[in-house]
C-alpha cells in the first residue's frame, strides 16, 4: 500500500469524433493525492479538468475512453477494473458532486430517500441508522432544521441549501475521495460564501482527500492545498496554492492571475460632464401573470425602479438571481412589456413594447444575451447571422453586407474565414464575440448586456471586456451591463445600480464602490471571493445581515 | 484498459456521413419513381388487355409475373399501379405537410387565441376515424383523383400540425427569436428563416412516416372499392381484385403485396438512415 491515496500515472484519454478522427484529449497527466489533501484542476473550458476528474471513478464520457495509463485509487487501478468492480468501488471509495445539484436530485421522491439510496445500494448499514447519519450530515454542512430538511422534495429548498444536501449525498458512504465538479458556479456570490464555508468544515472534519474542478481562481484558493492548472489536456503547473497565487511560473497562470487584477474603467474625459441622457427610465413595474385588479401583475419582478444612462457612459445592475435585474432589461428593450412607467430614449418617449417601436428605435437600442448558445441560430452561417441586421436596418445589397461583415469580425477580433462556420464549430468566447457583432451590425448608441460574460472563463471574459471598452472608445457606445458578478461590472461601469428583490436598493458611482452605505450592498461586495487564500477563514459577517438577505 | 468500445468508422460523402442501408432504400425508392413516371412507356401489354387464356397463371417468360383474376398481365398491372401509390400518396402527403407544417409554426409563433382555436379545430379532426372519415367522403363525392388526394391530405394534416407545433414551440424559446422580434422581424421571416431550418430535419422524417400511411390507408380505401376505379387498380386494390388467389399461391396476390411492403419499408429505413452533416470538419 502506498501512502498517497490517489495516483494516477501518464494517464490518457481519447475521444473519436464524428468523422472518425480520434483525438487525445488528456495526453499524459501524472500527479498524486495525499490523503487528506485537497487538489484543485483549474483551466478554461475544453481544458480537461472534468474528464481527468472522472477518470477517477473510472468514468470516461461518451466517445471518449481511458487509453492508457494508471490511475490508482486506494490501492486499485480503476482504469483496469471491470464495470461492476468500478460500481462498488463509487459512492463508497470514491464519490461525485455534480454543479447542478438541481438536475442531479430526482424531483419526484424526498430529498432523504435520495440521500441515503448510496448505503441501500452497497449494504452499508440499515435505514434507521442512515438516516441518523444524514441528519448528523445535514448538521455539519449548517442546512436549517435538519431533522425535518429530508423530508422535503427538491424544488422546496434553495439552490445552495440543494448543493450541500448533494454534498450529504456524496458523503455519507464515508469516502475517501470527493470530487466536486465546480458545485458553486451556479451559486450566487452570497449564497456561495456558505457552501464553501460548509464543504471546508466538513473535508477538515473527515480527513477527506478532493478534487475540486473550477475555473474560479478565486474560489479554489480558499478550499485548495495545492492547485494543478491545466491547458489543452496537459498539466501547465502545479504547486502549492501560496506558490501559485504569488510565484506563477507559466504564462497561462499568469494570465488567469492578471484576469484578476482590478481594472479601472477609463472615462472618456470628452463625454464628461453633463449630456443629455440616452436613457431616462421612471418608476418602472414590470412583472409575470395576469393584471390584478390593483393594476399589478401576478408576480411583480420589477417594482417602480427609476435610472439613467448618460451617452457614452455605462451603467452596471448588480443582484442576485431572482432580484429582477434581467426583467428590468427585457422591460427596457420591450420584449416584456412594463405595466406602467416611462422610458425615455434619444430624449422621446418610446412605447413599451418593442412591437409598437419604430424600425431606427429597435436599431439604436440592441441586446446581448447570455447564452451565446441559444442566442445564435444554430442552423445559420455566421455571415448569414451577421448579415440580417445589414439587411434588415440598413438594406445593403450583397457585396456592401460582404464587406461590412468582414469589417465587424475585425471589430470583435476574430478572423474573417469564420463566416462560412456555422455557431457549432466556434469556442464559447468566440461565440460570444459574434453575438456582440451581431448588435453591432445594427449600429446602436445602448447596448443592453445580459451577463453576457457569466457563462465564460476567467481569461475569456476578461478579453470581452477589454474588446467592450475598446469598442466604446471607438463607437461612442452606452452599455447597461447586466451581471451578478462585482468585479466584472467594476471594470467597466461607471455607475453601479445594486437591486435587491426587484427594487434598485442603491446606486452608487465606481468612486464610492468601496464604501456602500445599505446593508444589502455592504453584504453582496463583502462576499466576493479574493485570490487570498486566508481570506474565507477570516471572513465575518454579521448574522443579523445574513438573515435578512441571505437564502442560504 | 478499454472502457467503451467505440463506433465503427462511417464512410462518408461530402462532408456527410452515409450507410449502406440508407442508399439501398434511396435506391429502391427512386426505382419506384422511376417506375411511376414512365409506366405507360414500358409495360408490355395494356393494362385492361386480357392476355392469358387460364385466370391466376403462372410466372412464365410471356408473362413475367403471371395473370390476375382475369388473365390480364400482372406485371403491367403492378407496374401502371406504381403511378397511382406513388402519385396519389405522394400529392397527399405533400399538401398534408406543408398545410400542417406551416399552420403549426404560425401556430407556435403567434400563440394566445389563434393557436387555442386552431389546435382545438384539429385536434377535433384528428379524433374522427381516418378510413371512416375517407368512406364518408368517397360514399357522399364519389371517388376521383382529386378527391383521394385532399381526403387523404385532410385526414393526415392534424398530426402534421401537431408535430411542427411542438417542435417549433420548443424554438420559439430560444434566444435567437427573442433578438429576432427585437429587430421588428415578421412572422413569415421568423417562420421560414429561423425556426425551419431548424425543425426541417424531425419535418423531413415525419414526411416519409406519414408517406407511409398514406400509402396503407390508400391500399386500405382501395381494399375496400372506394380507391381507384376500374381497369386502374394501384397496389391495394390489386391485392383485393386478387385475393381469390391465395389458395392457388397466385403470384397476383402475392407480387402488389411485396411492392406495398417494399416501397414501405424503404421509407422508413430512409428516414432512419438520413445522411448527418459531419461536426469534425478538419478530418
Amino acid at each position: 500500500m502506498t501512502t498517497n491515496l490517489v495516483e494516477i500515472r501518464n494517464l490518457k484519454v481519447e475521444a473519436r469524433t464524428d468523422s472518425g478522427r480520434v483525438i487525445e484529449i488528456i495526453k499524459d497527466v501524472s500527479f498524486d493525492i495525499a490523503k487528506g489533501e485537497i487538489i484543485a484542476l483549474i483551466g478554461e473550458s475544453g481544458s480537461g479538468k472534468t474528464t481527468i476528474a472522472l477518470t477517477l471513478m473510472g468514468h470516461a464520457r461518451e466517445g471518449c475512453r481511458i487509453s492508457g495509463g494508471k490511475i490508482d485509487v486506494d490501492g486499485r487501478d480503476m482504469a483496469a477494473l471491470s464495470e461492476s468492480e468500478r460500481a462498488k468501488v463509487r459512492g463508497t471509495t470514491v464519490a461525485y458532486i455534480p454543479q447542478s445539484a438541481a438536475a442531479a436530485f430526482n424531483p419526484a421522491t424526498k430529498i432523504i430517500e435520495q440521500v441515503i439510496e448510496v448505503t441501500r445500494i452497497h449494504r452499508l448499514m440499515p435505514s434507521e441508522q442512515a438516516r441518523r447519519r444524514a441528519i448528523e450530515l445535514f448538521r455539519a454542512l449548517s442546512l436549517p432544521n435538519p431533522e425535518t430538511i429530508g423530508e422535503r422534495y427538491p424544488h422546496q429548498v434553495s439552490g445552495g441549501q440543494l448543493q450541500r444536501l448533494a454534498a450529504a449525498m456524496a458523503l455519507i458512504g464515508e469516502p475517501k475521495l470527493v470530487i466536486f465538479d465546480e458545485p458553486t458556479t451556479a451559486l450566487d456570490v452570497t449564497t456561495q460564501i456558505d457552501v464553501l464555508k460548509a464543504f471546508k468544515s466538513v473535508i477538515r472534519a473527515g480527513d477527506i482527500a478532493g478534487v475540486y474542478v473550477s475555473h474560479d481562481l478565486a474560489v479554489v484558493a480558499q478550499i485548495a492545498d495545492r492547485i494543478a492548472v491545466l491547458k489543452g489536456g496537459e498539466i501547465q503547473e502545479l504547486a502549492k496554492t501560496e506558490a501559485i497565487l504569488t510565484g506563477p511560473s507559466h504564462p497561462y497562470t499568469r494570465e488567469l492571475l492578471a484576469a484578476f487584477e482590478p481594472k479601472q474603467a477609463v472615462r472618456d474625459s470628452r463625454t464628461g460632464g453633463s449630456i443629455a441622457p440616452v436613457l431616462r427610465i421612471d418608476s418602472l413595474v414590470a412583472g409575470y401573470g395576469d393584471l390584478q385588479p390593483n393594476g399589478l401583475p401576478a408576480v411583480c419582478a420589477v417594482q417602480s425602479v427609476s435610472l439613467e444612462v448618460e451617452k457614452g457612459r455605462n451603467l452596471g445592475i448588480i443582484g442576485e438571481s431572482g432580484c429582477g435585474k434581467s426583467t428590468l432589461a427585457r422591460a427596457i428593450a420591450g420584449i416584456l412589456p412594463a405595466v406602467s412607467g416611462t422610458i425615455g430614449f434619444n430624449g422621446s418617449d418610446m412605447h413599451r413594447a418593442a412591437k409598437s417601436r419604430t424600425r431606427d428605435q429597435l436599431r439604436e437600442m440592441q441586446i446581448v444575451f447570455q447564452y451565446a448558445d441559444t442566442a445564435l441560430n444554430p442552423a445559420k452561417s455566421i455571415a448569414d447571422i451577421l448579415e440580417r441586421p445589414l439587411a434588415f436596418y440598413h438594406g445593403m445589397d450583397r457585396k456592401a453586407r460582404e464587406a461590412r461583415v468582414d469589417q465587424l469580425l475585425d471589430m470583435v477580433r476574430l478572423p474573417r474565414a469564420l463566416r462560412y462556420r456555422y455557431p457549432s464549430e466556434l469556442s464559447g468566447g468566440q461565440k460570444q464575440r459574434v453575438n456582440f457583432a451581431r448588435a453591432l451590425a445594427a449600429e446602436p448608441r445602448l447596448i443592453i448586456c445580459d451577463e453576457i460574460t457569466s457563462a465564460l472563463d476567467t481569461v475569456v471574459a476578461a478579453a470581452i471586456i477589454d474588446l467592450l471598452k475598446e469598442l466604446q472608445r471607438e463607437l461612442h457606445l452606452s452599455y447597461i451591463f447586466i451581471s451578478h458578478d462585482l468585479s466584472v461590472v467594476e471594470a467597466i461601469c461607471d455607475e453601479i445600480v445594486v437591486m435587491y428583490g426587484g427594487k434598485k436598493v442603491e446606486q452608487i458611482t465606481r468612486e464610492t464602490a468601496n464604501a456602500p452605505r445599505h446593508p444589502y450592498s455592504q453584504l453582496l461586495f463583502g462576499s466576493v471571493p479574493k485570490l487570498d487564500p486566508t481570506w474565507l477563514d477570516n471572513l465575518v459577517q454579521d448574522p443579523e445581515l445574513k438573515r435578512e438577505y441571505g437564502h442560504g | 484498459m478499454i472502457t467503451k468500445s467505440l463506433a465503427p468508422r462511417p464512410s462518408s460523402l461530402f462532408g456527410y456521413n452515409v450507410s449502406l442501408v440508407g442508399v439501398v432504400a434511396f435506391a429502391i425508392i427512386l426505382g419506384w419513381t422511376i417506375v411511376a413516371l414512365f409506366a405507360p412507356y414500358i409495360v408490355p401489354y395494356s393494362v385492361g388487355d386480357i392476355v392469358d387464356t387460364d385466370y391466376f397463371g403462372p410466372i412464365s417468360d410471356q408473362l413475367w409475373l403471371g395473370s390476375d383474376y382475369l388473365g390480364r398481365d400482372m406485371l403491367s398491372r403492378v407496374l401502371m399501379g406504381a403511378r397511382y401509390t406513388v402519385g396519389i400518396s405522394l400529392a397527399a402527403v405533400a399538401l398534408c405537410c406543408f398545410c400542417g407544417v406551416a399552420l403549426g409554426m404560425i401556430a407556435a409563433v403567434i400563440g394566445g387565441w389563434f393557436d387555442t382555436i386552431l389546435s382545438r379545430f384539429l385536434d377535433a379532426l384528428n379524433s374522427i376515424p381516418s378510413k371512416l372519415f375517407g368512406l364518408v367522403v368517397v360514399a357522399a363525392v364519389g371517388s376521383s383523383i382529386p378527391v383521394l388526394i385532399i381526403t387523404l391530405a385532410v385526414i393526415y394534416t392534424p398530426g402534421a400540425y401537431r408535430f411542427a407545433r411542438a417542435l417549433a414551440v420548443n424554438i420559439n424559446t430560444m434566444d435567437f427569436i427573442t433578438v429576432a422580434r427585437t429587430r421588428g422581424e415578421r412572422v413569415g421571416y421568423i417562420i421560414a428563416s429561423e425556426i425551419l431550418p431548424n425543425i426541417i430535419r424531425p419535418v423531413l422524417a415525419d414526411f416519409g412516416l406519414r408517406f407511409v400511411f398514406v400509402v396503407l390507408l390508400l391500399s386500405g380505401l382501395s381494399f375496400l372499392g372506394l380507391g381507384l376505379q376500374p381497369p386502374y387498380a394501384d397496389w391495394g386494390a390489386l391485392v383485393r381484385e386478387n385475393i381469390g388467389g391465395l389458395p392457388f399461391a397466385a403470384p397476383a396476390v402475392i407480387v402488389p403485396s411485396f411492392a406495398i411492403a417494399s416501397l414501405t419499408i424503404s421509407v422508413n429505413l430512409l428516414i432512419d438512415n438520413l445522411p448527418r452533416r459531419i461536426r469534425d470538419r478538419s478530418a
